[in-house]
């Protein structure tokens, strides 16, 4: 699983042909002693990457430091530190999905188009693959055919969707859910909400309130509140995490679109910053290109 | 992360010690760039294109007139930007129509960047230039994506032509075509599904649909937020498709939208259209000059200048503007102004465009909608002479507007503060003033 992961978020490079090997050895198989170019290539590499200036800065001075005390001079040495210092900025302690908790109530929220209701869809698989029953509910009522979308991948899959009315209010249809939910004793309840950018402040407060009404109507049911981020995102993921979490208590990020050739490393600011865990990366398009977070293997397809 | 809040302050500061000897060394200069360097960098503009940009900069900034200027952070400001706006492109720049309608428009990118609701956009903005359009619906991936564009089509009165999910998007687009030239529509446009620019298969059906229908314009969609993949999603569609231009999405979030310029510095095509909000109508011409702003974090001055502008009364702006210039603003302004801004939109969406309002200064100001209800209380409830000269107000007089208006003392402390920060404001802008074109600056308050 974990080897899939890597493939697939590497598999651009391949690709592309530009790259057959990995990026950061290849740069390190230039330079002989370590020095301060060496250093400012590694810059760029995160950079590129979207860690962002502050946690570049952070990780190239603890690497600096890690250097030194390993008494590392050559090059050569360099990959595996470097790897030790991101791991540390990824740490946490916060565990993945929790599969087995049943009942349970996943909210999926975030900004408009980064994967939410795909990645509903393959939740819903992977619970349903474990055996769990499972229901979904159309909290999107805004967008157009948003409802039709989580219809086509219910029918795929073979979950049914409780669903109102475009149009109508979203709190009340979760509601719809959390009762169908309850009555049926469904294993997991996963809800789609509208994708919202998170400076509108209604749209937010809106957020909040289905977040309220979840944690009150349900309190037997573990909660998870998943916060989709697109990996292509640049700096503004920071701002989107804050601005969401001032409403609802978000339990874990699902990192989309990680097979594409963006490297996702705004999390590391995410995580440090905001402190919420990644919990799942999204692979593609398909039912099972969704994977459970490894940090050892993100940052090995980071500096690839 | 309060690291770079605007440039400009940062700049300024930057050279504050300065002042007085008014002589700039080069290390000073190699300061301040790195300081654009950090402000580009975390407005998500791509490395490569910031080491280029910044290279080019310096031997400008190391000039006689910067080294000179008794202003040199207003110096290396403004060609910093004119740099940028030279790279974003000066001008809007419009479709191009064929000369042979139907003019083919077609729209592709990045899964999730706005595609379908551009597509309805934009056919929404040509109808209203008296255009015909025609939608066609090209997504047969995504889920209920056809039905999407469906809704949205219904909802703007444009017709969507559709062949279903299981034919194959070339012929979709040759039909499509064919019904276009049938029915007299003068514009066709595409939605494709979207697909990652590394997906050959996918990238060698947007070709085939280019080859079999030939558009004038194939505009790549990008989302503002993206980060530093936009320079190789612009390269990888551009490659194979040789756009003709781009449109950027999302705009109306809180991102500085760097993108924009690695877009245009990568495929050197015109950013034509920006998304800025969910209704159909959130869709407008690109302005280069904008952006150019908002990426160094200063503002979107003009664009606020054009609202006001649009949605008020020119008499009274023209009084408004004459009482601001000596000074004379008082709170019943105040309270009309703010009344009034109300009718141009959300009032964070203005006031995220005034420069220096980045977001710890709106955390400061924080105009709710409610508390225009609040403020309109208080202020009715002072005599016309506390309205005219706020600082008369003392404890007891403030207690006693306070009960009249329902409200409590802190509240119409907030709206005082409000008040005097809104006027340091206008103080600031009108300093402004003279750098924009056309500054009329019939300012909202
Ligand atoms: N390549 C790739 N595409 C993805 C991934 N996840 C989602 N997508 C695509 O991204 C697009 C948007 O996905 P949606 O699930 O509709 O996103 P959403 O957040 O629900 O969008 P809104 O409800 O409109 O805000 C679709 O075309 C998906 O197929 C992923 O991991 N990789
Ligand atoms: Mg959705």
């Amino acid at each position: 699983m974990i080897k899939s992961f890597f493939e697939k978020m590497t598999r651009g490079l391949v690709k592309t042909k530009t790259q057959l090997t990995d990026r950061l050895d290849n740069l390190l198989n230039q330079y002989g002693a370590i020095d301060e170019d060496l250093l400012e290539e590694i810059e760029e590499i995160l950079i590129t990457a979207d860690l962002g200036m502050a946690t570049t800065l952070g990780v190239i001075e603890d690497l600096r430091a890690a250097l030194v005390e390993k008494k590392i001079k050559e090059a050569s040495g360099v990959h595996d530190v470097l790897k030790e210092v991101l791991l540390r900025h990824l740490s946490s302690e916060a565990a993945g999905l929790d599969y087995e908790a049943a009942p349970q109530v996943i909210l999926v929220i975030g900004v408009n188009g980064v994967g939410k209701t795909t990645t509903i869809g393959k939740l819903a698989h992977r619970f349903k693959a474990r055996g769990r029953s499972v229901l979904l509910v159309a909290g999107d009522t805004f967008r157009a055919a948003a409802i039709d979308q989580l219809k086509t991948w219910g029918q795929r899959i073979g979950v049914e969707t409780i669903a109102q009315q475009t149009g109508s209010d979203p709190a009340s249809v979760i509601y719809d859910g959390i009762q169908a939910a309850k009555s049926r004793k469904t294993d997991v309840l996963i809800c789609d909400t509208a994708g919202r950018l998170h400076n509108k402040k209604n749209l937010v407060m809106e957020l909040g309130k289905i977040f309220k009404i979840t944690s009150r109507e349900y309190p037997q049911a573990r909660l998870e509140v998943l916060l989709v981020l697109d990996a292509t995102t640049g700096q503004n993921a920071i701002s989107q995490a804050r601005a969401f979490k001032e409403v609802a208590d978000i339990t874990g990020i699902a990192l989309t679109k990680l097979d594409g050739s963006a490297k996702g490393g705004i999390i590391f600011a995410v995580m440090e910053e905001v402190g919420i865990p990644v919990k799942l990366v999204g692979l593609g398009e398909g039912l099972d290109d969704l994977e459970d977070f490894d940090a050892a293997t993100f940052v090995d397809a980071l500096l690839s | 992360m309060a690291l770079f809040e605007g440039l400009s302050e940062k700049l300024q500061n930057t050279f504050k010690s300065l002042t007085g000897q008014g002589r700039l060394s080069e290390k000073d200069i190699k300061e301040a760039m790195r300081e654009v360097k950090l402000a580009l960098l975390e407005a998500d503009v791509n490395y490569k294109i910031v080491k280029d940009f910044i290279k080019n900069i310096t031997d400008q900034a190391m000039g006689e007139s910067v080294m000179k200027s008794l202003t040199p952070g207003q110096q290396v400001i403004k060609i910093v930007k004119e740099e940028l706006i030279l790279l974003m492109g000066r001008e809007n720049e419009k479709i191009r129509y064929s000369s042979q309608p139907p003019t083919v428009i077609m729209l592709v990118g990045l899964q999730g960047a706005g595609k379908t609701t551009t597509v309805g956009k934009l056919g929404a903005l040509l109808k209203k230039d008296g255009k015909q359009p025609l939608l066609v619906a090209g997504d047969i991936y995504r889920p209920a994506a056809i039905q999407q564009l469906k809704v949205v089509g219904e909802a703007l009165s444009l017709p969507v032509f559709s062949l279903g999910d299981q034919v194959d998007p070339v012929r979709i687009a040759e039909e499509a075509l064919k019904e276009a030239r049938s029915k007299g529509h003068d514009v066709l446009i595409m939605d494709t599904a979207g697909r990652l620019h590394l997906d050959e298969a996918l990238m060698k059906e947007l070709a085939t649909i280019k080859a079999a229908i030939k558009p004038d314009e194939i505009l790549l969609v990008v989302d503002a937020m993206t980060g530093q993949d936009a320079l190789k999603v612009a390269q990888g569609f551009d490659e194979i498709l040789d756009i003709s231009g781009s449109i950027l999405t999302k705009l109306d979030g809180d991102t500085r939208g760097g993108a924009a310029l690695s877009l245009r510095a990568v495929t050197r095509k015109p950013i034509k259209f920006a998304g800025i909000g969910e209704k159909y109508t959130d869709f407008e011409a690109f302005h280069p000059e904008r952006m150019a702003s908002r990426i160094l974090g200063m503002g979107d001055i003009l664009t606020l200048i054009e609202k006001a502008e649009a949605s008020f009364d020119e008499e009274k702006a023209r009084q408004l503007t004459k009482k601001m210039k000596n000074q004379e603003l008082d709170l019943e302004d105040f309270l009309e102004q703010m009344q009034q801004m109300r009718s141009m939109g959300p009032l964070q969406e203005i006031m995220g465009m005034l420069p220096g309002m980045n977001q710890k200064a709106m955390k400061n100001i924080q105009i709710d909608e409610k508390e225009i209800v609040y403020m309109q209380a208080i202020i009715q409830s002072m005599t016309p002479k506390e309205r005219r000269n706020p600082a008369i107000l003392n404890g007891s007089r403030k207690k006693r507007i306070a009960r009249g208006s329902g409200t409590d003392v802190p509240r119409v402390n907030r709206l005082i503060k409000q008040f005097d920060q809104t006027k340091k404001m206008i103080r600031q802008m009108s300093q402004m003033k003279g750098k924009f074109p056309g500054g009329g600056m019939n300012l909202p308050f």
